[in-house]
């Protein structure tokens, strides 16, 4: 599965929600800071697109890209209870 | 086509704002200001509005609020106390600039300073208006919304209990409204624009944060407001040596004891103000510019002579011959209010003024 | 932007802000729970298509950063009284779907009688609440939801039965009134939850939109500033404190609400 994430380091607040959410463990933590003096993500290799850092993410900083494999069923609100 | 009918004062200024198109009334039963509700609860739904007995004061001013940040003329009553209760909610309608018609059916006239002032927080004014009959009562409220629209300030009615349980003849003139600029302020959904904020607190512009030029603009009308809506009666003013100055149907029994005055060869007149705020002290300067002294009534312990003074600058003597009158309710007409009371005092403190 | 692995032509976009987020940039702490709502409460009201008649009713908290960033009508009330507020918008305007959006302080404590009166009488708008037991804009104090032992400079040492009772279950209290047609309590401190809050707000919403009566959405959040832990702690903090006393779950859904 093809896929990755942008990440806005700028607008990041270094809070660190998405890093233990994601399933791959690819994301990790700067040693440099950003403008504001937060640590951000950094992303490895072998993202697989399945959105839960942006999801988690208080500061809206990813952008989830994917290679459409087949039809599939995003978080839709029309999830049968 | 109008038409007079008898109507309790309460039920007139009622059927006078639904016919200015109030559509929206929320309130809760306090004496002498419930009838109003009473009315209300029937007659809204008869013209396609709503009408809520809210469970406090505070919730039912926070409906209002809503009505009417929705664009949908709005009305509240209640008396002093439960007025007490509404003020941080009216020192930030002002703020947000939302257009509402509040009434206070005073018990007594303690209510002015609470009205005139402001019991709220803030920088902020209501405009105040005091009639003295059932007709004058429905003229002013047909107005109020008017101004409460044409201004973006909220406007309150001062009765009190004669006001409300007093039925006399009254008109529902058609109204010449001047043309008012549409409600582009309100919330009513962001069909074909952006999201709007109504907010108290800063800039309706999405982004904004120029807090500043908001929270100017809420005070910066003010002096606007002072020149254009100054309202006030008077009369036997030019060459008397004694002017009586006197709000709400108080100074309807001032204006009878003048008269009786008058015929009894005492030269005495009278100023009435119509508008508590804008207060008209240009009438009250202009009437110590030529009397010998000016005396006060006014059922409270001594609030409206504040504003006299101030106006009059100790230009000559001034009098309080009002005073705190209730009935055993509270809620009513005390002893002090008769014209063979106030004639009297006018003519206590009238030697002192041809002298 | 950091793109190591930028996008590839073959790849869609498949996560983005919401459209009617204006702007990404907030001034809520690292770590909050809030904007995690915001975010699900904006999607839905892009995903339902209602944006053109949606009258927001912002309480007073840290979340009233929130409106200048939203592309909806915002009605801003005071502190406690959106409900009533809401009231008289919908009673005005029974067509524009409106909510509320409100923390613990401003719904529980400040404003109990609001939201309780606005439920018994069944109107016609969805309430929603951002608990994290704590007063966050005013810096860190008590409101009628903090937990108990929970610390704050209110009750320092811990919230104690002796000193400071007990905190009010509000979707519990809620669900109670018969006006009440739907009652839930989520949460956004793990992914599954945030899609369990996501549920439950387009069901509260759904509630509106078919006039079955007063809606109600309880969504425990992370307010790692206020509960003196790091960002990263939030999610565990509300895990082993705020959701012990507050469970999860839909409290109440039935039909028929208002006649």
């Amino acid at each position: 599965m093809r896929a990755t994430v942008t990440i806005d380091i700028e607008t990041c607040k270094g809070c660190v929600l998405c890093v233990p959410v994601c399933p791959p463990r690819v994301l990790v933590m700067s040693e440099a800071v950003n403008a504001k003096g937060y640590r951000y993500p950094l992303l490895l290799e072998g993202c697989t697109g399945c959105e839960l850092c942006a999801k988690v993410c208080p500061d809206y900083c990813f952008e989830v890209y994917r290679e459409p494999l087949e039809e599939r069923r995003t978080d839709s609100a029309a999830v049968p209870p | 086509m109008s038409r007079r009918v008898l109507m309790e004062g309460s039920c007139a200024m009622a059927e006078g704002a639904l016919q200015v198109g109030c559509r929206f009334y929320a309130g809760y039963p306090i004496t002498p200001s419930t009838e109003i509700l009473e009315y209300m609860a029937v007659r809204m739904p008869q013209v396609g509005g709503v009408c809520m007995n809210a469970e406090s004061e505070i919730e039912a001013i926070g409906m209002v609020w809503g009505a009417a940040g929705c664009g949908v003329r709005s009305m509240i009553a209640s008396t002093g106390q439960g007025i007490s209760l509404m003020q941080e909610s009216f020192a930030e309608l002002a703020n947000a600039q939302i257009p509402i018609v509040a009434v206070n059916m005073c018990r007594g006239q303690g209510d002015y300073f609470q009205a005139t002032r402001g019991g709220g927080h803030g920088d902020y004014r209501f405009i105040v208006l005091a009639p003295a009959s059932a007709q004058e009562a429905v003229d002013l409220i047909q107005e109020a919304f008017y101004l409460a629209d044409k201004w973006r300030n909220p406007v309150l009615i001062m009765g009190d209990f004669l006001l409300a349980h007093t039925s006399e003849l009254v008109e529902f003139r058609p109204s010449d409204e001047l043309e008012l600029p549409p409600k582009t302020w309100a919330t009513t959904g962001a069909q074909g624009r952006r999201g709007i904020t109504l907010s108290p607190l800063g800039p309706s512009e999405k982004l904004s944060t120029d807090l500043a030029s908001a929270l100017g603009k809420v005070t910066e009308k003010h002096p606007a407001i002072r020149a254009a809506e100054v309202r006030v009666d008077s009369g036997w003013v030019d060459d008397a040596d004694l002017v009586v100055i006197a709000f709400g149907f108080p100074g309807r029994f001032v204006k009878y004891a003048v008269r009786l005055a008058r015929e009894q060869g005492l030269r005495v007149g009278y100023v009435r103000p119509i508008s508590l705020w804008p207060f008209p002290s240009a009438a009250i300067a202009e009437a110590a510019a030529r009397a010998k002294a000016l005396a006060v009534f006014e059922l409270n312990a001594g609030q409206m002579i504040e504003d006299v003074q101030l106006a009059a600058l100790g230009r000559v003597p001034l009098h309080a011959i009002g005073g705190i009158s209730q009935d055993h309710s509270g809620f009513g007409v005390g002893p002090a209010l008769t014209v063979e009371n106030i004639l009297g005092r006018i003519r206590d403190v009238y030697p002192r003024a041809a002298a | 932007m950091n793109q190591p692995l930028a996008p590839t032509p073959d790849m869609r976009k498949v996560f983005d802000k919401p459209d009617l987020l204006l702007k990404t940039e907030h001034s809520l702490c690292p770590g909050c729970g809030e904007p995690i709502a915001l975010r699900l409460m904006l999607e839905l009201i892009q995903e339902l298509g209602l944006r053109d008649r949606t009258i927001c009713v912002a309480g007073i908290g840290c979340y009233t950063a929130f409106p200048m960033i939203m592309d909806v009508d915002v009605l801003q009330a005071l502190h406690g009284r959106a409900p009533s507020v809401a009231t008289g918008a919908k009673r005005v305007r029974p067509d524009a779907f409106v909510f509320t959006m409100q923390g613990d302080g401003d719904m529980v404590s400040e404003g109990l009688q609001e939201v309780i009166h606005s439920a018994a009488r069944g109107e016609r708008f969805t309430a929603v609440v951002l608990n994290n037991g704590v007063f966050g804009e005013t810096g860190g104090h008590a409101t009628a939801t903090t937990v108990l032992g929970q610390h704050t400079k209110t009750t320092p040492g811990g919230r104690n039965l002796e000193l400071h009772g007990n905190p009010i279950k509000i979707s519990e209290l809620i669900a109670q009134l018969d006006g009440a047609a739907y009652v839930a309590r989520a949460s956004v401190h793990t992914p599954s939850s945030i899609k369990l809050t996501r549920q439950y707000l387009h069901d509260a919403f759904q509630c509106q939109l078919a006039g079955r009566g007063f809606s109600f959405v309880e969504i425990l959040t992370m307010c790692p500033t206020d509960w003196f832990v790091p960002p990263e702690a939030g999610p565990g903090w509300l895990a082993d404190n705020l959701k012990k006393t507050y469970p999860l779950g839909v409290i109440k859904d039935q039909e028929g609400a208002r006649g």
